[in-house]
């Protein structure tokens, strides 16, 4: 299977990322993050609750034929999934305009608060999923932008920031990252990021030179996971058809 | 029975400079436009605007209405950046309070109950606490080693929502897959404005689905009659996202030239002339 896309590595990468999960909802964002976890829905954790993006939670399945279904389960409106995100059975895969060492993660603007460079999108959930529940994130363009020594807004809370609130962010969980270039943890005894995979054909050199501070390495360092046969016909055939993930992917 | 039918201009006269008002529905859905654009043309100025931000505050910080916006997120959604607002802080120009979006809920449910805050981890460890020092935490009375946000009351002077359908005594039916948070809008206001596509008899109101009679005739004061008055939001079942428009709406940001024209075709006319315009151009 040597034809195989990043993009179709990243799909998985994003699919493991909710592994084990069980029956909380899976929240992800972006594209390839999203094909992610249907195919985590229609694999190996099909008990994950999903959206449809509106405010339908949505039973994701496969025709004979091969086309992704979709059942309705339960009404979601956004005041509900508010209310999921405080009551925590939820894991959110969100983006980063810009994300530090310890995972703090900004979606607000560059520059000074008063009269940004660039305004974004604004703070959204950030600051309340990270508090409340498993937080995972896609960055599908790895580089040194994104993966800075020091955020200039913080919206999702890192590690470090976590540690120094106590008892009250006992729910913050920071579980993933995955790149366009490998997927990092957290997994190391401050709380600091950690390369655990690369994804074919990316090099440490290469993920360490795309990265604006200083990575951790897992001792049992891997290769990103391929899909399997099963996995592939479902990206292909199901998930996406038109192959959308790979225009997602930045350098 | 109250009639309580109006029109966006006597909307507008019920509103004041430095007032601080709630705009419903969220990002580029459901927002109550022909209100927004009546204010847009008005002699009102320094107003605080509370929303889930889409064009209403993109429009009214072009327009130069806005001294401070309280806000989770600005979003179009299929263009993810608001051009009028990121121009508007990039100046400086406006007093920027971005919070949590739950946050934002928070505060607007205190408000519809009287609390002077509700408490929340949402926030707590965030740049949303340093950039907004009016924030204050508490700790638990229950638990002294939990600290948690106080999220203060947002009381707002004035709410504009749009729905799908209302009476003339204000009861209003959303036909749409979500009620946003337009009854807490509703709840934390002083005045409460519903502009909706279509006012019919409370009889024909009451064939909606229950659930969708979400805002009820005593959280309104006046209601609008304005087809296509959250045009070019999405206002489901009635009409989606005009994407071709927010795509002209969105251009109008590039020059002072480009603005300008869009203004004057579009905002400066009232509803009828705003339908008139859309009428041309289709």
């Amino acid at each position: 299977m040597s034809d195989i896309t990043r993009a179709e590595v990243c799909i998985v990468a994003c699919a493991e990322a909710f592994r084990g999960d069980g029956e909380i909802l899976a929240s992800p964002m972006g594209y390839t993050s999203m094909m992610g976890a249907r195919l985590a829905r229609l694999t190996f954790e099909p008990l994950l609750a999903m959206s449809d993006g509106v405010a339908t939670l949505t039973g994701f399945g496969r025709s004979e034929e091969g086309r992704l279904t979709q059942t309705a389960e339960g009404w979601i409106p956004y005041r509900t999934i508010f209310d999921m995100v405080w009551h925590g059975r939820r894991h959110v895969m969100m983006g980063a305009s810009q994300i530090d060492r310890f995972g703090n993660q900004n979606i607000s603007m560059v520059g000074d608060f008063a009269q940004p460079k660039a305004q974004l999108i604004g703070a959204r959930g950030a600051p309340g999923n990270t508090i409340n529940h498993r937080t995972s994130y896609w960055v599908p363009t790895h580089n040194p932008q994104v993966f800075v020594p020091a955020v200039d807004f913080v919206c999702g809370i890192g590690n470090d920031r976590a540690r120094a609130l106590g008892k009250t962010a006992r729910f913050h969980h920071l579980h993933r990252v995955i790149t366009s270039l490998c997927v990092l943890d957290f997994e190391t005894p401050d709380g600091s990021m950690r390369v655990r995979s690369l994804h074919p054909g990316v090099t440490l050199d290469e993920v360490k030179a795309a990265t604006g501070f200083e990575l951790a390495v897992a001792p049992d360092l891997a290769e990103s996971r391929l899909p399997n046969e099963a996995e592939l016909a479902i990206i292909r055939t199901t998930l996406d058809p038109k192959g959308f993930a790979a225009k997602e992917l930045g350098a | 029975m109250a009639d309580k039918r109006m029109t966006e201009e006597e909307v507008v006269a019920q509103l004041q400079s430095g007032m601080t008002i709630g705009i419903g529905g969220w990002g580029s859905r459901r927002k109550p436009l022909s209100l927004v654009a009546a204010i847009a043309r008005s002699g009102l100025r320094d107003l605080t605007i509370v929303s889930y931000g889409g064009p209403d505050l993109g429009l009214l910080c072009a327009t130069g209405k806005v001294k401070r916006a309280i806000y989770g997120f600005v979003s179009l959604d299929t263009i993810p950046l608001e051009p009028h607002f990121r121009a508007a802080r990039q100046k400086g120009a406006i007093e920027a309070s971005e919070i949590d979006e739950g946050m934002l809920q928070w505060g607007l449910y205190a408000a519809a109950l009287r609390l002077p805050f509700l408490p929340t981890r949402a926030g707590l460890g965030s740049d949303v606490m340093k950039v907004n020092p009016w924030l204050k935490t508490v700790a638990s009375p229950y638990d002294g080693d939990e600290t948690l946000v106080a999220m203060p009351a947002l009381h707002l002077d004035a709410a504009l929502v749009h729905m799908n359908l209302a009476d003339a005594q204000g009861n209003s039916a959303f036909l749409g897959p979500d009620p946003y948070f337009d009854d807490l809008f509703c709840m934390a206001a002083e005045r409460r404005f519903v502009s909706c596509e279509r006012i019919v008899s409370a009889a024909e109101l009451a064939t909606s689905p229950l659930q969708s009679l979400r805002v009820q005739r005593w959280m309104v004061d006046g209601v609008v009659e304005a087809p296509r008055g959250a045009h070019f939001t999405e206002c489901l079942p009635d009409y989606g996202r005009d994407e071709a428009f927010m795509k002209e709406y969105a251009a109008s940001a590039k020059s002072p030239e480009a603005w300008t024209a869009f203004y004057d075709r579009y905002i400066a006319v009232d509803h009828k002339g705003f339908l008139a315009a859309m009428e041309q151009r289709s």
